[in-house]
């Protein structure tokens, strides 16, 4: 069933090429480097459109009472009068964030890089399974149309939220996004979870299976750890979602009462009874808290790669990187319940779930400082990457911290629901996950397209969406502080909330500000394809195996035999050694000036050779 | 020379081969474990919804259809394992055989499991339901049904492809996969049946 044509044999592998037709090569291809290609592009496409519908309801949540004609123009009866109205700004916060959590970041984001990465950097000619990879990449994409195609719906898209919370996700009467809208979303969100799943377990598979000679799980690099464990999350959560979405459905469609009970519309009551909607909520963040994990670990791996090699500095405390990784993995599977605090949750289960939720705080942690610690004293380069790289722990952090407090059952009585929450997820996971994934953008986009972007064009992106998007988040803890809920319509209804217009002018700004400022990036990114400087070798001087193969992609990824690997991915700036990097497939025999006697991991003969030439050479080197 | 360069590429497709399998039967066991975590959502969301009341509850006896269709599902296991081990002892008349009453057997299990839902359906236990918990007893059969049928077809596919006497490896390759999917099907049957059981 593979299609990758395995010879080893360089001199045959070249005439014997089966005919490439362009449905086959750019549509429906089975290569992981053309899926990932086509995963970006269509997270690309979707972050633009989610990306627009904030600008949209960030207009009306700045001038509540003003008049804008032209959207009218666009938006037809949503906008009557130049007014977005208040159904369709609730559809336009659900969508904003069902595409940007699920068809962005996770989508978008693992399905770029653990398509492009996990072969490349574990050496394997091509995934476990390249069909079910082409399936995963087709079912996204035919969820994505879906979902945009809710916009087309007389009654308009779904707008229960992106949590899409019952009773109003399930009683079509309910609003006009929970009828036809919800039902869109449903399906779409379906084939989603098939599209995961079969990407996940691919994923798995393939490093478990497929990693090369030599390539033990310690000496893999950690953003191949971070997809592997990112991918067990998701294959352990998203099945959960399956069977919550499926009980909604036969709440909405044929009439049952697992999440409906004693409920009146429009003056008519409900035949539903005995539902629990807390129901949903549990089984919906069962899945909803790992899936903000499946967004900010494959985020956290892309960093680590772009911050050692850019650090010219092993990255710090590679053993604690690992096991932070997964400990947040098992750790995120326990602390669902703190989305729930509120709802009646006991007490006693409050506390357990806020212990559990302040515990993550620890690898959590441990990855910050030892990001910082790569920094301390390296080499630093600035490349647009690596800014990126800094941003992303920037708002790892500054995100993180608020999560303490929104941890903490009895703050978030006051807190949960209202802008300090918005502020809080924006930044930890939000923020830092697509600057996770721009800086994978610019460090791997010489590998995806064989052309480099331009730098200026990068910092210029890179100090737009940074203080931008601080701009956008920061005021909102001050307002969720005053209490001021998430989700309202217009400020102006209450008294209380009037003072904060002037603010949401401000954020509104600078959210245009910055939404402009990625079509520098968009520039940068579809122009460099064609006219880019064309991309040398190994233009990091990075370890990792992927920059050993071709810059012209082929089938098969390397042209010879795979390379074999000797060593961890991040001997960068090794004294003794003459280049400040030393490639995964250099062995320990050719680096005799730089070993340590500990790198032999036991190998008699090699440490024996490693004594007599330490001798020769005056070398000291630790027992 | 040529001939050295062919011999040495069909080697290394069926290196290839071999490796690509282990990878698609590993991909088959991740699979299942995203299909329990499925069923153990539902377990997870049937206890916390039968604590909510003390009306909620299964509250009737489960039919006795779902102890024949046990019985006719781990039969049906039994029936799997004696084609496998016909196609390893390349008796491919008695694979055929078996799979076949495996098939029927599936087919048999299938009409039980409806049969069980119309002798619910007669003590006025329905899907829509205010105690939910009953519901329950419909989406975890019917989940499992919904599986059922996709393992029939995935038998239904290997009995075609012995029919047509397809390549040894490849036959017995089909049914090791279909063997394993159908023996996770049963004992996630038992699961269910269990797992209710100790609820009614």
């Amino acid at each position: 069933m593979s299609t990758t044509v395995i010879s080893h044999d360089a001199a045959h592998h070249g005439h014997d090429h089966h005919h490439e037709t362009f449905l086959t090569k750019y549509v429906f291809s089975q290569d992981h480097k053309m899926i990932a290609k086509q995963f970006l592009i269509t997270g690309i496409v979707m972050a633009v459109f989610a990306m627009l519908l904030s600008i949209l309801f960030r207009i009306q949540l700045a001038w509540p009472d003003a008049e804008f004609p032209i959207l009218e123009v666009f938006l037809g009866k949503w906008a009557e009068g130049g007014r977005i109205r208040p159904d369709f700004f609730l559809s336009l916060v659900t969508i904003h964030g069902t595409m940007m959590v699920f068809f962005v970041l996770t989508a978008g984001l693992s399905g770029t890089f653990s398509n492009l990465l996990i072969p490349y950097q574990l050496g394997a000619r091509d995934m476990a399974s390249p069909l079910m990879n082409m399936l995963s990449y087709w079912f996204f994409f035919t969820a994505c149309v879906i979902m945009v195609a809710s916009f087309f719906v007389e009654s308009g898209p779904a707008s229960a939220g992106w949590t899409i919370y019952p009773p109003l996700s399930a009683v079509p009467t309910a609003i006009p996004g929970s009828g036809l809208g919800m039902t869109l979303w449903l399906i779409s969100m379906a084939l989603f979870i098939a599209s995961q799943v079969l990407g996940g377990v691919n994923y798995i598979s393939t490093v478990l299976n497929m990693r090369t000679k030599g390539m033990e799980l310690w000496k893999m690099p950690l953003t191949i750890w971070a997809f592997f464990l990112t991918a067990i999350v998701g294959l352990l959560s998203f099945p959960v979602l399956v069977s919550a979405v499926v009980l909604l459905f036969f709440d909405r469609s044929v009439g049952t009462s697992f999440y409906l009970s004693d409920l009146v519309v429009g003056g008519t009551i409900l035949p539903n009874e005995g539902g629990s909607p807390i129901l949903f909520q549990h089984l919906f963040w069962f899945l909803g808290h790992p899936e903000v994990y499946i967004v900010v670990m494959p985020a956290l791996g892309l960093t680590s790669e772009v911050i050692s090699t850019n650090s010219r500095k092993p990255i710090f405390g590679y053993h604690a990187m690992v096991y932070s990784l997964v400990g947040i993995t098992v750790l995120s599977f326990i602390v669902w319940g703190h989305h729930m605090f509120v709802t009646g949750m006991s007490p006693f289960l409050g506390g357990v779930f806020m212990i559990t939720t302040l515990i993550i705080a620890v690898p959590s942690a441990v990855k910050a400082f030892n990001y910082i610690a790569t920094l301390w004293r390296g080499n630093i380069r600035f490349t647009p990457a690596m800014m990126f790289a800094i941003g992303m722990v920037s708002f790892f952090v500054s995100g993180g911290l608020t999560g303490l407090y929104l941890g903490n059952a009895a703050l978030d009585i006051n807190l949960h629901d209202t802008y300090f929450v918005v502020a809080h997820f924006h930044l930890v996971m939000g923020s830092a996950s697509i600057f996770g994934m721009l800086s994978g953008v610019y460090h791997w986009y010489p590998k995806m397209f064989g052309r480099m972007m331009d730098e200026r064009l990068g910092y210029f992106h890179f100090w737009l969406t940074f203080i931008g998007a601080y701009l956008v988040f920061f005021p909102m803890h001050f307002m969720g502080i005053d209490g001021v809920p998430r989700r309202y319509y217009a400020f102006t209804e209450f008294p209380f909330m009037e003072k904060w217009v002037s603010v949401n002018i401000l954020v509104t700004w600078a959210a245009i500000v910055s939404a402009v400022g990625q079509i520098a990036f968009l520039w940068n990114f579809f122009a460099s394809i064609w006219c880019g400087k064309r991309a040398p070798q190994n233009p990091w001087n990075s370890n990792t195996l992927e920059w050993t193969t071709p810059v012209e992609h082929i089938h098969g990824n390397w042209p010879g035999e795979i390379p074999s690997v000797y060593r961890w991915p991040y001997d960068y700036s090794k004294p003794g050694h003459d280049a400040d990097f030393i490639p995964q497939t250099v062995p320990h025999s050719q680096t005799m000036s730089s070993n340590l006697i500990h790198d032999w991991e036991g190998n008699e003969y090699g440490i024996a050779a490693q004594r007599v030439y330490d001798k020769e050479h005056n070398r000291e080197t630790e027992g | 020379m040529e001939l050295k360069l062919t011999m040495n590429n069909a080697e290394l497709r069926n290196e290839d081969e071999l490796k690509s399998r282990k990878a698609k039967k590993f991909n088959l066991w991740l699979g299942m474990i995203g299909m329990f975590m499925m069923f153990a959502a539902l377990s997870s969301g049937f206890i916390v919804y039968t604590a909510s009341g003390v009306d909620k509850g299964i509250k009737t006896i489960l039919p006795y259809a779902f102890i024949y269709s046990t019985a006719a599902i781990v039969l049906s296991s039994i029936t799997m394992h004696l084609a496998y081990n016909a196609v390893k002892a390349n008796q491919t008349g008695k694979q055929k055989m078996f799979l076949l009453i495996t098939i029927v057997l599936g087919v048999v299990f299938f009409f039980l499991q409806v049969n069980a839902w119309s002798v619910l359906f007669e003590r006025g236990i329905t899907f829509v339901n205010s105690n939910a918990s009953q519901s329950f007893i419909y989406v975890f059969t019917g989940l499992h049904l919904a599986h059922i049928i996709a393992g029939v077809l995935v038998l239904v596919r290997c009995f075609i492809g012995a029919a047509r006497n397809i390549a040894p490896s490849d036959n017995l390759f089909r049914m090791e996969i279909a063997a394993i999917f159908w023996h996770f099907l049963d004992l996630l049957w038992i699961y269910i049946y269990v797992f209710l059981l100790l609820n009614q």
